[in-house]
């Protein structure tokens, strides 16, 4: 049943027109290359557009921050990136997004997913002890090699495995909601995923939780390309290398981060970013 | 505002405090006032005897209903076989799978199942089973059984399902697992603590059951060893007993009425007890 919708879906995407960008994003340095590239992008819950034409370039071991007032469609953009809008009935995507050179919507989406990792507003751990949360990912895609290992290894780069080493048969509910969030990084980490996407991932946190996150955030660039959603701008400012600013669905301004906070070009995003609404 | 209209509300607020209040305690005491005439005229006439002994002839004291107790098992576990599997998959469908349309056809006739008259269930399955090998058997009691089972079993599972919050699927979804995974290894363990509740409770429901067994399992005086005979059934020895004319059986038929309920009251204690020892696991 569900194969057959997605089935409907591809039918109904259209050739993408590919539109000039209002932002061409020249300031990525050409020696940098991209993991992610978006060529107009259009998002629809039924007959309710809530992307338009957006064109976007994430490279590789960045984190990208997206910046926004609240419906503007940042976490909708976020959720294309590893086709979780999918499981919402009635949507439908226009465009390509590529990554590394690929366009995902032709991927099969569990491999998709497994190279691009998510992470949640609300942490949400599985009803499973902390181990099994961290091995979850393993198991469904079958890892055969020596599980604990990697369970250590994801635990220990979500910084998280001093605090859990001697509790990892204990329940995942146990954990406060900071560790609860790290654990479901270490779960998304688990599966070495080339990506990750946080959504919000510290809007239900407290300051030293969230800055536990960032500093984590910065360690895993090495290995990993980050894009992120946030209603804190001090975040973006604190802890991306880009940002990128919605509004309406319409990406208004993206560029290196101190460069769109001190000098933005467009009076919308100074505007935003010095609190003059959103 | 008037002292009289003042005067008033306050007196209609204690009016009617007291008019719910009151019923509620009549709901209350009702439930204790069949509990104790139960414990009161069942626990006089129970004893060893009607934990191991068969039925003795009229006129001869004494006897007991082991063969109904283990009737009531072996019906009870013919239901829960046929039943339970039945309407876990039907509420996970229902819960997972179903289109809008389709999903109100499903729950709808779900529903109209549930009120389906017990009594029509036991025709249903008299004619379905009885009638073409020609005899009562305990196999038909727990056909009857088990369609009473899935309707309650199909709805609690549904319920139980959509209750799992978004974000664990999605979670699951995010790293890759297919729909059939995510709802095998993260929603239905989520939800197991409610489900299994759900299917106790289908199961207590059916325990008591008296009309659908009446021309299905029919009832026994000995042994019914197989599937292929009739069996006696608590229930139905119940309504045997209490409506004929010697007070040995009416004090039997207490007696039945006691081992039911301690019956049901056991597997659902124990359920809980399985179910809290997994503690934090509910706490989805």
């Amino acid at each position: 049943m569900a194969s057959a919708a997605q089935g409907k879906e591809l039918t109904a995407r259209v050739t993408p027109k590919v539109r000039t960008a209002d932002s061409s994003s020249t300031f990525i340095g050409k020696e940098e290359s991209l993991r992610f590239e978006i060529l107009g992008l259009d998002f629809f819950y039924g007959s309710k557009q809530a992307v338009f034409g957006l064109n976007l370039k994430i490279p590789k071991n960045k984190v990208t921050a997206l910046i926004g007032p609240s419906g503007c469609g940042k976490s909708t953009f976020l959720r294309t990136l590893n086709r979780m809008n999918e499981t919402i009935p009635n949507t439908r995507v226009v465009g390509q997004v590529l990554l590394d050179g690929q366009d995902i919507l032709q991927m099969d989406v569990v491999k998709l997913r497994r190279r691009v990792g998510m992470v949640f507003q609300r942490p949400n751990p599985f009803p499973k002890s902390i181990y099994d949360n961290v091995a979850y990912g393993l198991r469904i895609n079958g890892y055969k090699g020596k599980l604990s290992d990697l369970v250590e290894h994801s635990l220990r780069r979500a910084a998280l495995w001093d605090e859990v080493k001697d509790y990892l048969q204990k329940s995942a509910f146990a954990l406060s909601g900071g560790q609860q969030q790290r654990l479901c990084i270490a779960r998304a980490l688990a599966v070495d995923p080339e990506v990750l996407l946080l959504d919000e991932p510290c809007s239900a946190l407290d300051p030293v939780t969230t800055a536990k996150i960032e500093e984590l955030m910065f360690h895993l660039k090495d290995s990993c390309t980050m894009a992120i959603v946030t209603h804190n701008m001090q975040q973006a400012a604190r802890a991306s290398d880009y940002t990128a600013f919605m509004l309406d669905g319409k990406l208004i301004e993206h560029n290196e981060t101190p460069k769109l906070f001190t000098t933005p070009h467009d009076p919308r995003t100074e505007a935003y970013i010095t609190g003059r609404f959103g | 505002m008037s002292d009289v209209r003042l005067m008033w509300r306050k007196f209609l607020n204690v009016v009617m405090l007291t008019l719910t209040g009151v019923a509620a305690l009549a709901v209350v005491s009702v439930l204790f006032m069949i509990l104790g005439y139960l414990i009161w005229n069942g626990g006089k006439s129970l004893n060893w005897d009607f934990f191991t002994k068969l039925p003795k002839p009229v006129g001869e004291d004494g006897g007991g209903m082991a063969n109904a107790i283990v009737g009531s098992l072996k019906l009870l576990l013919l239901a829960a076989v046929m039943g339970l599997p039945v309407g876990l998959m039907a509420g996970v469908y229902l819960a997972e799978f179903s289109g809008k349309t389709f999903a109100f056809v499903i729950r709808y006739t779900t529903d109209l199942l549930n009120g389906v008259p017990s009594i029509v269930i036991g025709i249903f399955a008299y004619s379905l089973i009885v009638l073409p090998v020609k005899h009562f058997s305990a196999l038909a009691g727990g056909v009857a059984l088990a369609v009473m089972v899935i309707p309650i079993t199909v709805r609690a599972t549904e319920e139980f399902l959509r209750a799992v919050p978004v974000s664990l699927r999605e979670g699951a979804m995010a790293l890759g697992a297919s729909k059939w995974r995510t709802i095998a290894t993260v929603i239905l363990p989520a939800a197991s603590a409610g489900v299994i509740t759900g299917m106790l409770l289908a199961l207590a429901r059916v325990a008591g059951e008296t009309a659908p067994l009446l021309f299905t399992a029919f009832s026994n005086r000995y042994w019914s060893p197989g599937w292929q005979q009739p069996i006696a059934s608590l229930p139905v020895m119940i309504y045997t007993y209490a409506i004929a004319p010697y007070d040995d059986w009416h004090r039997q038929a207490w007696a039945a009425g006691l081992v039911l309920l301690g019956l049901v009251l056991v597997a659902n204690l124990g359920c809980r007890l399985v179910l809290n020892r997994r503690g934090t696991y509910r706490s989805v």
